[in-house]
């Protein structure tokens, strides 16, 4: 079998062109077969990395070392010292500040492979989560006793703000700062609570460290209630999670039992208390404000906003609402403190981030890695390659409501900047892909499908716009679509996004924008040509040219 | 149930657990630990567990100590066993059935010799 042990990218956007960048491709296709490394490197184009200084642009893969600017006589130098001995050639590597960001982040790492890094999931499949004794072996509850022993409350929020820990539900929220607008918000009692509510298709990074570490979470929650004042703290389970409210409600019973939940901890006067609680299978509920509605009993509508869940949340008081993943996260930074973590990740989004690999790769599963991994270095490291061999078609990141990147898009560094700025949200961390075989206005469809069914049915763009994308692209997908549709799914789309509720509605046409922009010759085949070209949709033609009869 | 007040009570708890667990290692316990997040149910884990369970009352096994843990990302290969002797590195196995684990207990839990064709590769993953 040809293994493919290294990349190498030369880009060919116009002023690389320009620059002879076709010579140097050939460059590398010749001076690797000199050296019989054909069968073991791959040499491919990369259109535009977002490159405005020197150029062409040579990135060599797995090492991530970038050179600029390459000339012909270069290829030699780099193909022998590098290829074939393995040495990165520091004299022809770019200088970093004629990088963009997005391509200069990559040097930082000084060659060094994206490795996994624990942080959230560094107990998870090593501790017992059923008993409390692993969890403090492994430093659980010391980030507790420090801050209450040690610590102001204001500090331990300025040690959050310092840390640069943003919200890893998807929107990415400064979690230090949604703790200060609590903490500084007049009123009481205030409230906690731990939004595991995980319902986006794909992801279930909440889920491994419900089941596999259930303490980190009651730590994290205790450390919140401390720091902005809080006695009650809420965790609302998906009801689909029966093992993590389980394992949950256990690490509630054995922290009280140890004196380390309820009242006066550590000797202090400093009370806590946590109550579970499940949902009961909307997806709607993951959204904060119908979050709370929930919790307060009513029917999971989501609320207008402002005014927000800090100034009025559960029982119209103030309230600071955290994801999983993010309150994971705090026990390692009061313990090891914000520096420490700063370290971790891009400069702009640090930390690590937990992502969910599924689809068609050879390898699925979670991996916890720093902020700023590529979408080809997830997929080509993690998931061991496209299953199949099948090309990479596009990806979609952080479930059903996320962003489509097509396969263009998998040398951007996955971090909240760099994806904002590519026109992709990070979302939850679920990493959808697919391969060549995948019809996007069939994907289109089983996305709308799934909004149409979980729309509340509270505000009417979303309640109608969802149905009628649906039945829309259902349309198409079965042949009998205008090219007027595209135009009035665009339409539908951009008022949803505008002035629905709440976050259901506003992204839920995301995907399909994502499609009709990047693959929108796909769609209107569908509509012109009757032409599905994967072939998913049984309704159309495979293709233009009918196979000829054997 | 120990009711912990201070930092220096939390720290005199560890070393407490720190002990057991040492005096646990020093009698040459074998360790069996079966992933038991949702994935690892879903694939199985449960029947595994039971078939463990059951040799062990059936007192087939001595020295053992059962435990379980969380999903640790490698869905493919759930359900997944680790069995630690003595001093020796940790082995993982993966997809593993009651039958297999009947083989796992004897050959390498009893026997001491590793069942090669059922161990997953442990660091399929690069680790800091």
């Amino acid at each position: 079998m040809k293994v493919i042990r290294s990349m190498v990218l030369v880009s060919v956007d116009e002023t690389s062109l320009a620059r002879g960048a076709q010579d140097v491709f050939r460059a590398f296709l010749d001076e690797i077969e000199k050296f019989g490394l054909s069968d073991q490197i791959a040499v491919t184009t990369i259109l535009d990395p977002g490159v405005h200084g020197d150029t062409p642009l040579v990135i060599v893969y797995p090492d991530s070392a970038v050179y600029a600017p390459v000339t012909v006589a270069d290829v030699h130098t780099i193909v022998e010292e590098h290829l074939y001995k393995g040495n990165i050639v520091p004299s022809l590597l770019a200088m970093m500040h004629e990088l963009v960001p997005e391509i200069g982040w990559m040097r930082g790492r000084r060659g060094a492979l994206p490795v996994q890094k624990r942080i959230v999931l560094e107990r998870v499949g090593v501790v017992n989560p059923e008993s409390i004794e692993d969890y403090i072996l492994y430093d659980g509850y010391q980030a507790l006793a420090k801050a209450l022993t040690h610590m102001k409350p204001a500090e331990v929020i300025s040690q959050v703000e310092k840390s640069g820990l943003q919200g890893r539900g998807g929107a990415g929220f400064p979690t230090g700062r949604k703790w200060s607008f609590v903490a500084n918000t007049p009123g009481f009692p205030k409230y906690v609570i731990c939004n595991a509510d995980e319902s986006e298709p794909g992801t279930f990074k909440d889920r491994l460290v419900l089941e596999g570490d259930p303490f980190s979470i009651i730590e994290a929650m205790t450390i919140a209630g401390y720091a902005i004042n809080a006695h009650e703290g809420y965790i609302y389970i998906r009801g689909e999670y029966p093992l993590a409210y389980k394992r949950i409600e256990n690490a509630v019973h054995q922290a009280e039992a140890h004196g380390l939940l309820g009242d006066h901890l550590f000797g202090t006067d400093f009370s806590f208390h946590i109550h579970p609680h499940a949902g009961a299978g909307a997806y709607i509920c993951g959204e904060e404000t119908a979050l709370i509605e929930s919790l307060e009993g009513k029917r999971g509508m989501p609320r207008a906003r402002p005014p927000y869940p800090t100034t009025y949340g559960l029982f119209g008081k103030p309230t600071v609402v955290n994801n999983v993943e993010t309150l994971a996260n705090i026990p390692p930074i009061l313990r090891n403190g914000a520096v420490w973590y700063r370290e971790i990740g891009s400069p702009k989004s640090t930390g690590t981030k937990v992502y969910t690999i599924l689809g068609n790769v050879n390898f699925t599963g979670a991996i916890e890695v720093p902020m700023g991994i590529t979408i080809r270095e997830v997929i080509d490291i993690y998931g061991k390659g496209m299953k199949n061999g099948k090309k990479l078609k596009l990806v979609q990141s952080g479930g059903s409501s996320g962003s489509i990147a097509p396969a263009s898009l998998q040398d951007v560094p996955m971090d909240f900047d760099s994806f904002r700025n590519a026109g992709v949200s990070l979302g939850s961390g679920a990493l959808l892909v697919c391969n060549e075989d995948t019809c996007v206005v069939d994907l289109a469809r089983v996305i709308l499908r799934f909004f149409r069914n979980e729309s509340c049915g509270k505000c009417t763009p979303c309640r109608i716009g969802t149905l009628q994308l649906y039945e829309i692209v259902s349309r198409i997908a079965e042949g009998q679509g205008t090219l007027a549709d595209l135009d009035a799914m665009v339409r539908i789309s951009e008022a949803m996004s505008e002035v629905s509720n709440c976050g259901l509605g506003q992204t839920a046409p995301t995907a399909l924008l994502d499609i009709l922009k990047y693959f929108r010759a796909e769609v209107e085949t569908h509509i012109v040509d009757h032409v599905c070209p994967t072939g998913v949709c049984t309704a159309l033609k495979h293709s233009l040219v009918s196979a000829p009869v054997e | 149930m120990k009711t912990i007040r201070s930092l220096d009570e939390l720290n005199q708890f560890r070393d407490e657990i720190v002990e057991e667990k040492k005096r646990q290692a020093g009698l040459g316990k074998v360790q069996l630990v079966v992933g038991m997040g949702a994935c690892g149910i879903a694939a199985g884990a449960l029947d595994v567990w039971k078939a463990i369970e059951q040799q062990i009352k059936a007192g087939h096994l001595m020295d053992v100590l059962l435990s379980q843990t969380g999903c640790i990302g490698l869905c493919p290969h759930e359900p997944i066993l680790e069995v630690t002797v003595k001093d020796a590195p940790k082995v993982t196995y993966g997809r593993v059935t009651p039958e297999i684990v009947n083989r796992i207990l004897k050959e390498h839990v009893l026997g001491g010799k590793v069942v090669e064709e059922f161990v997953v590769d442990t660091t399929p993953f690069p680790t800091i």
